[in-house]
């Protein structure tokens, strides 16, 4: 899958390793992106992956709404019983999850492979 | 001091989620202008940019045409607190009804003004005179700063 070309979507490619799709996303996540993020990450789960990795590596920012997007993501993965898996959290990005307590809620791996792993 | 509370920087925006980022650049630059070191600029900034989100969604229910005012000011002499006005002119909501959720229950939204409460020594909302919310954040600066005259 690309990224919806008309929209604003911050989801830059989908890569498929197996049935892990990972996600790489870049740019900033807030209001002015987020529904596309979210719309373009719950289509993703279709094509019914295993498991979903999102690459954050290219993040610069991201309010709640990016981050709720993650949480309804996840929501819908687990249903399924499929994982989230996050990494390249910056440490603006990082300091969103904690700050919120769902650092704790989300698997956030250091690196692809560990995601991957 | 290169604004105060005396001489605020001021920003009107329409309540376009597209002008989101313009104001996130602007409080960056006046945190790092008044010594914020890097984490806590981003945790303001985030707060003012949570703020704005909540009146575009809520306030303003999505419209986007409405003004939104943010004002940046330095209280003290010598500087002590950053304030941060933002002012709407949507439906002014009691500050009782505006409540952070239970962090343990973990689902979408609602988020908002949990962040701002966490990033931010003071949040006030107020309503405006003439109709619409002041909403006032402040934070202190930080003991050893390097300001730009």
């Amino acid at each position: 899958m690309t990224a919806n070309q008309a929209s604003n979507s911050p989801i830059q490619e989908v890569r498929w390793a197996g049935k892990a799709a990972v996600v790489d996303v870049v740019g900033e996540i807030d209001l002015n992106t987020s529904n596309a993020f979210q719309q373009d990450l719950l289509e993703l789960l279709d094509k019914s992956p295993e498991r979903i990795v999102v690459n954050l590596s290219g993040v610069s920012y991201m309010d709640s709404s990016g981050v709720a997007s993650l949480v309804k993501l996840l929501s819908r993965i687990r249903r399924t019983n499929g994982s989230l898996v996050l990494y390249g959290l910056t440490d603006r990005v990082r300091g969103v999850f904690e700050i919120t307590r769902l650092d704790s809620v989300f698997e956030i791996r250091a690196d692809e492979q560990e995601a991957l792993s | 001091m290169s604004y105060n509370d005396a001489r605020p920087v001021k920003i009107t925006i329409m309540s376009l989620p597209a002008h989101l980022p313009v104001v996130r650049a602007a409080v960056e630059k006046a945190c790092k202008i008044v010594g914020f070191q890097d984490e806590t600029a981003g945790s303001i900034v985030l707060s003012v940019d949570e703020a704005l989100t909540n009146i575009i969604k809520h306030a303003y229910k999505g419209a986007d045409d409405r003004e939104i005012e943010v004002e940046l000011g330095i209280l003290g002499d010598p500087p002590e607190v950053l304030k941060v006005r933002i002012r709407d002119y949507g439906v002014y909501v009691d500050p009782s009804q505006i409540k952070s959720r239970d962090l343990k229950d973990v689902r979408p939204g609602g988020l908002g003004v949990h962040i701002m409460t966490e990033c931010m020594d003071r949040v006030q909302f107020s309503p405006a005179e003439g109709g619409g919310t002041l909403l006032t954040l402040t934070k202190r600066l930080p003991a050893k700063q390097e300001t730009v005259q």
